[in-house]
């Protein structure tokens, strides 16, 4: 796992007052809000592994688990992409630009972008799970050179569903191949129809050696993801998911989030695939 | 007073272990009776030791019984465990105040409280290192967990008896207490013998009239200590374990304890090891201050674990196997060690006296080849 901040690894319950300083609207029932802590002076405090998530804190309400989805290397604030799901979400939704929260963190594993390097990325995102990638797709648009081929598959229920797609074109322009597909198209929708792994099974995959996949989506969204590349000759220790439970500490203490012998907000949220395996196939584990 | 020799302490001479114990700012807490048990709680005098109880124990089962002599540690473990005194059942973790400034959250004022904990079982010795593990050797510390445990002074108790449920050694836990304490004792029927483990151990001692024990002393406090060994019937086979029960997640043997478990998160409560916990916010509603307060949790709670919404364990078998894969399976490569110790407590406070090693035993008999 990434090295803990310290004081975070003294105490993961201290907590940081933050400002909500931008909220952008995303699809229906979700939104993009950037924090600014008041206390931080140091903005390399800001930064943190692609894939890791913050503990949201909304006082008299409760915690949620939500991922980072901005700029890693950004220095003006943490941002999350939020879906009304729950009584946290839903009171962070009633919230305005100045108005202020808690939050902890960051928190979890990264993906392995340096185990990237050099090799063919497929990117699997479903539905909101294109937030935790989105820190993954601006690292390697920044370092384009330093990865083979990127293939980056979006799917969602409904093109209304599609997140942060007035950013499709400039991935495309930087080097990335994205493609789209929905579940259900409207009578205006001219792209793909059908789940992730019909376009993945597309790819040409000449050396499935050569091939990481990250992904990131509903759990049988991502299991189907890892057998099709399983199936494509990249082996399963290549393939990472991104997993979601309910997590109450974030450091493994409280014993809520275990699949397996993984707590999924310390050892995860991203992990192999290969250790998961055992695991993800058993029902109601 | 040789730190290495064993020492003995006549009987009164405990009162002054626990004086000077008070005098250097410890609470002092033992065992004593309450509602028909032998419980954990602040003692300032040795007239509330259990003196002339035991227990008699078995699944679903546990019995105060006089004893035909005056023994005063002459039982073996009840339903409390000492995790109570290092990871409160509640405790504030944050107290968050709104300003104009926006929300102020501060930590709690630092642990003052410092424990002495007297009657430690080697068993229960073994759950304090395992909890040592889970709350300050991993990559986050319990702040909580490690203040109170800095401060601790432990009076580890061989066991001179053992229960119908006790199997501490397949577990490699006791009966005896050989790490891990300031001072250990082993109550034969003039005194204490007293091995020192500390220097703290050595300096409190230092209060007491303690002599080198005789020969004859020590040899009665041996065979004190093997009547716990010798009395020990439970058994159960380990060096198979974290195997045997993650290629059997799917063993019939699941649903069948499933439909006996009431889920009534007992056996977690009274485990020595158990560690789940929840966090809820609680308002003042006079002052409008919030307090973010942690109390013990189970994995028997059907929304213990939840995924958009929905319980992932909605079954009581899906419950009862994660609770035992990760007590005696994936403990093992999550904290290098048992989430077992052999104390029996799930079992004797199992209101349908479950019996873990049977349900072990059970799948190992029809296992997936």
């Amino acid at each position: 796992m990434n090295p803990v901040p310290t004081q975070l690894a003294a105490n993961p319950w201290q907590t940081h007052c933050v400002r909500i300083v931008e909220i952008t609207p995303e699809i229906e029932g979700v939104a993009t809000y950037r924090l600014l802590a008041d206390n931080i002076q140091d903005a390399d405090a800001y930064r943190f592994q692609e894939g890791q998530f913050n503990m949201l804190y909304l006082p008299g309400v409760g915690e949620s688990a939500i991922s980072m989805s901005g700029d890693a290397e950004s220095r003006d604030g943490w941002v999350h992409t939020v879906r009304v799901a729950g009584n946290v979400t839903r009171s962070l939704a009633a919230l305005k630009c100045g108005e202020t929260l808690g939050v902890r963190g960051p928190f979890g594993t990264g993906w392995p972008m340096d185990q990237l390097v050099g090799k063919n990325v497929i990117i699997v995102a479903g539905g909101l799970g294109l937030a935790p990638l989105r820190p993954a797709i601006y690292h390697v648009i920044q370092r384009r050179e330093q990865f083979g081929s990127i293939d980056l598959i979006i799917g969602a229920r409904t093109p209304e569903g599609l997140l942060y797609r007035n950013e499709y074109d400039l991935w495309r322009q930087s080097g990335i191949n994205v493609q789209v597909t929905v579940d259900r198209g409207a009578t205006d929708w001219t792209g793909n129809i059908g789940v992730v792994t019909t376009l993945m099974d597309r790819l040409k995959i000449t050396d499935g050696t050569q091939s990481r996949v990250i992904t990131c989506g509903p759990e049988v969204m991502m299991k189907y993801v890892a057998l099709t590349g399983i199936r494509k000759g990249i082996a399963a220790s290549q393939i990472w998911v991104s997993m979601e439970r309910n997590m109450q500490c974030a450091a493994g203490l409280c014993g809520h989030c275990q699949l397996g012998p993984a707590f999924i907000c310390k050892d995860g949220p991203v992990l192999r695939y290969d250790q998961l395996q055992p695991y993800l196939f058993v029902e109601s584990l | 007073m040789d730190r290495t020799a064993i020492q003995f302490l006549a009987k009164p001479e405990l009162q002054t272990l626990i004086d000077e114990l008070r005098r250097r700012d410890y609470h002092v807490v033992g065992p004593t009776i309450d509602q028909e048990a032998i419980v954990y709680s602040e003692l300032t005098s040795v007239e509330s030791l259990p003196r002339g109880w035991t227990d008699e124990q078995s699944p679903g089962s546990y019995r105060l019984k006089r004893r035909d002599d005056q023994a005063w540690f002459g039982y073996v473990v009840g339903p409390h465990s000492w995790k109570k005194y290092l990871f409160p059942p509640k405790t504030t973790l944050l107290t968050v105040q709104k300003t104009d400034q926006g929300w102020a959250f501060l930590p709690p004022a630092p642990e003052s409280a410092r424990f002495a904990l007297l009657g430690v079982r080697a068993c229960e010795l073994a759950a304090i290192r395992i909890q040592d593990k889970v709350f300050l050797e991993g990559p986050y510390v319990d702040p909580v967990y490690r203040a109170r445990r800095a401060a601790l002074f432990l009076i580890a108790m061989n066991c001179t008896q053992a229960a119908s449920t006790c199997f501490c050694v397949s577990m490699k836990t006791g009966p005896r207490c050989e790490a891990g304490f300031d001072l250990a004792l082993t109550e034969i029927e003039s005194g204490f013998l007293c091995e020192i483990g500390s220097d703290s151990g050595f300096d409190v001692l230092g209060a007491c009239d303690s002599r080198a024990a005789t020969e004859q002393e020590l040899d009665l406090a041996a065979s004190a200590r093997q009547q716990a060994v010798s009395m020990m019937t439970k058994e159960m086979k380990t060096d198979d374990l974290p195997q045997l029960l993650l290629e059997n997640l799917n063993h019939p043997r699941w649903k069948d304890v499933g439909e006996r478990c009431l889920s009534c998160t007992n056996c977690t409560m009274v485990c020595p090891t158990c560690f789940c916990s929840s966090v809820t916010d609680v308002r003042d509603l006079a002052t409008g201050d919030i307090e973010r307060e942690r109390t013990w949790d189970s994995c028997f709670n059907p929304d213990f674990s939840y995924l958009g919404g929905t319980p992932v364990r909605a079954d009581t078998s899906d419950r009862y196997r994660q609770w035992l894969t990760h007590k005696l399976g994936t403990w093992h490569e999550q904290f290098g060690t048992s989430g077992c110790v052999g104390c029996g407590r799930c079992m004797t406070w199992c209101p349908v006296s479950i019996d873990l090693t049977e349900e072990v035993a059970a799948i190992r008999e029809t296992a997936a080849p």
